[in-house]
């Protein structure tokens, strides 16, 4: 191996097959989550997507006990949540936050009872780690088509709806007047926000799912002023980001406690903590420019 | 004489089962600049958005050209200028791109770039003083700003009826004075009829055509000479009411009678009170 790429990638990265199995993953699911996330925030919704994801959590420990995938269980109790959420009325914010609150607690109450089951019955305790807090070596190659699918469906339902999504998301009464159905949007763009939700926990778990959703795009938001280009962004970031995670996660096999290798959603949530952070100082030293240069 | 741009006949609503438009009716013409004068809670924002379909009467009908209005809105006949609109300036939209939406914004996938729609953007960009902060970030925008970019997004679908809610309520009254001379010109110049809710009456009276006074969800209408009396008034409101004219500017004041509804009355004096003096 080329020495000079040694301290950057270990031994055995290339032909890992976890590995190639963690990058397919990881990037589709960052650049749907880039996409979708900038709506999610642009709309405020980004407590909504929280919510989905606990949801996701019970989901995802019901399939470990019934041994199913667990992108499965995300998936199903994600949708299940949106189309619930949908139907008690997302319109009045207060209502929007408290019953999302509610639910956020309950489920994550029921994620703690079944993975207390998986741990009793399996005798396992990777499955409360790998839901929670998620296992991106840990995928298994079969899922690699329904995650691309699932990723292709949900990006390009928010790619198709973005100019109503705009204008509903900025005055529903500006949309409506345009003859958009602001309700039917709002649904649809639920849906791909539970989907997207459901693979960014498959990727860094149900706890963490968010971060990728919303980092990259708060990120993305302070970088351009252009919605096309901000969901592009988002996307190339959150991509980074997976893969910053995946070559430090395996760098760190040879790091104390040795052979034990340090959790990949660490570092990827370290990585979207950075970009934002990095944006955040960017974007204050380019306006402080701006406003002197206008004085 | 052919049939009005937009007629409500007898129109009623009711608002969580209370009624706020009681047997509503008036027309504009086409060009016409109207204005909607009434207090806070007289029933201005839900008169527009029944005229808009976004909120169903409980009875009567309102006409387009003579016609019942479709039940789902149509780009392009009727132009909107929301009162509450989204500020955050961390949403990525340019003024050009809010414009922009205003000619596609139902459309699905991404706006193809052709040069058809650069220039009508441009135009209703010109059209309303835009040009110098068209990339600017909608939300980093001044109140006197946005309202010209958000009739540009109405403009630009060539609407025969524009209609505003309160565009005057966030605005110094310099600002307010250069939207309500813009909106005059545009309505002459293209033939748009203008109808524009608002608080106060003097800040449109050079401009008004027509007046529809709201009070308590009842309407009268017709030129300013003919609404702003005070036995018009009077009989709107309910109680006596006097209309004084001091240098071309009116005042409206309660009188000593019988105060029916001091609440909406003391709300509606001081308002008009504040500008006069």
């Amino acid at each position: 191996m080329n020495r000079l790429l040694v301290p950057v990638f270990a031994p055995g990265f290339f032909t890992s097959g976890p590995v190639h199995t963690a990058l397919a993953v990881g990037t589709a699911v960052a650049i749907v989550c880039g996409a979708v996330g900038v709506f999610a925030v642009v709309r405020g919704q980004s407590f909504a997507a929280e919510t989905l994801s606990d949801v996701g959590a019970a989901g995802g420990s019901v399939s470990f006990l019934v041994g199913l995938a667990p992108l499965w269980g995300f998936l199903a109790a994600g949708a299940g949540a949106a189309t619930v959420m949908e139907l008690i009325g997302i319109q009045r914010p207060r209502g929007r936050d408290l019953a999302a609150g509610i639910v956020l607690g309950a489920s994550l109450g029921l994620a703690a009872l079944f993975l207390y089951l998986v741990a009793t019955y399996h005798g396992t305790s990777g499955a409360t780690i790998g839901v929670l807090f998620g296992s991106l070596f840990a995928v298994d190659p079969s899922a690699i088509p329904a995650v691309v699918a699932l990723s292709v469906v949900s990006a390009g339902l928010v790619g198709l709806l973005q100019r109503p999504l705009l204008l509903s998301s900025l005055s529903p009464d500006l949309a409506h007047a345009r003859g958009i159905s602001v309700r039917f949007v709002g649904a649809i763009y639920l849906l791909a926000l539970a989907v997207s939700v459901a693979l960014a926990a498959l990727t860094i778990g149900a706890i963490l799912g968010t971060a990728l959703l919303i980092g990259p795009a708060a990120t993305a938001l302070r970088l351009t002023r252009h919605p096309g280009r901000a969901m592009l962004l988002s996307g190339a970031i959150g991509v980074l980001a997976v893969w910053a995670g995946v070559v430090l996660s395996y760098d760190s096999y040879l790091w104390p406690p040795r052979g034990r290798g340090w959790p990949v959603s660490f570092f990827v949530v370290a990585s979207v903590l950075v970009f934002y952070v990095g944006s955040a100082v960017f974007a204050r030293s380019r306006h402080g420019r701006r406003s002197a240069g206008r004085s | 004489m052919s049939s009005p741009l937009l007629a409500l006949e007898k129109v009623e609503a009711r608002l969580g089962g209370r009624p706020v438009l009681r047997e509503v009716s008036f027309a504009i013409e086409p060009g016409e600049f109207t204005g909607l004068i009434g207090s806070n809670g007289a029933g201005k924002t839900t008169l527009l958005r029944v005229i808009l379909g976004l909120h169903a009467p409980t009875s009567g009908s309102v006409l387009i050209d003579g016609r019942p209005r479709a039940r789902r809105a149509m780009p392009g006949a009727v132009g909107y200028v929301p009162q509450k609109f989204l500020l955050d300036p961390d949403v990525p939209l340019r003024a050009r791109d809010l414009v922009g939406l205003g000619l596609d914004g139902h459309r699905l996938g991404l706006p193809l770039p052709s040069r058809d729609r650069r220039e009508r953007v441009e135009k209703a960009l010109a059209a309303v003083g835009a040009e110098s902060f068209a990339d600017a970030r909608v939300g980093e925008l001044s109140g006197g700003e946005q309202q010209r970019v958000l009739i540009a997004h109405a403009l630009i679908g060539r609407p025969r009826l524009l209609l505003l809610d309160e565009p005057l309520a966030s605005l110094d009254l310099g600002s307010g004075r250069e939207i309500v001379s813009l909106l005059h010109r545009l309505s002459r110049a293209h033939g748009i009829a203008v109808f524009i809710s608002a608080h106060e009456i003097n800040p449109l009276l050079g401009a008004m055509d027509r007046v529809v006074y709201i009070a308590a969800g009842r309407v009268a209408s017709g030129s300013t000479g003919e609404v702003v009396r005070s036995e018009v008034l009077s009989r709107l409101y309910g109680q006596h009411v006097d209309v004084l004219n001091v240098h071309g500017r009116v005042i409206v004041v309660a009188g000593e009678g019988d105060p029916a509804d001091p609440g909406a009355d003391f709300k509606l004096t001081h308002a008009d009170a504040r500008t006069a003096s």
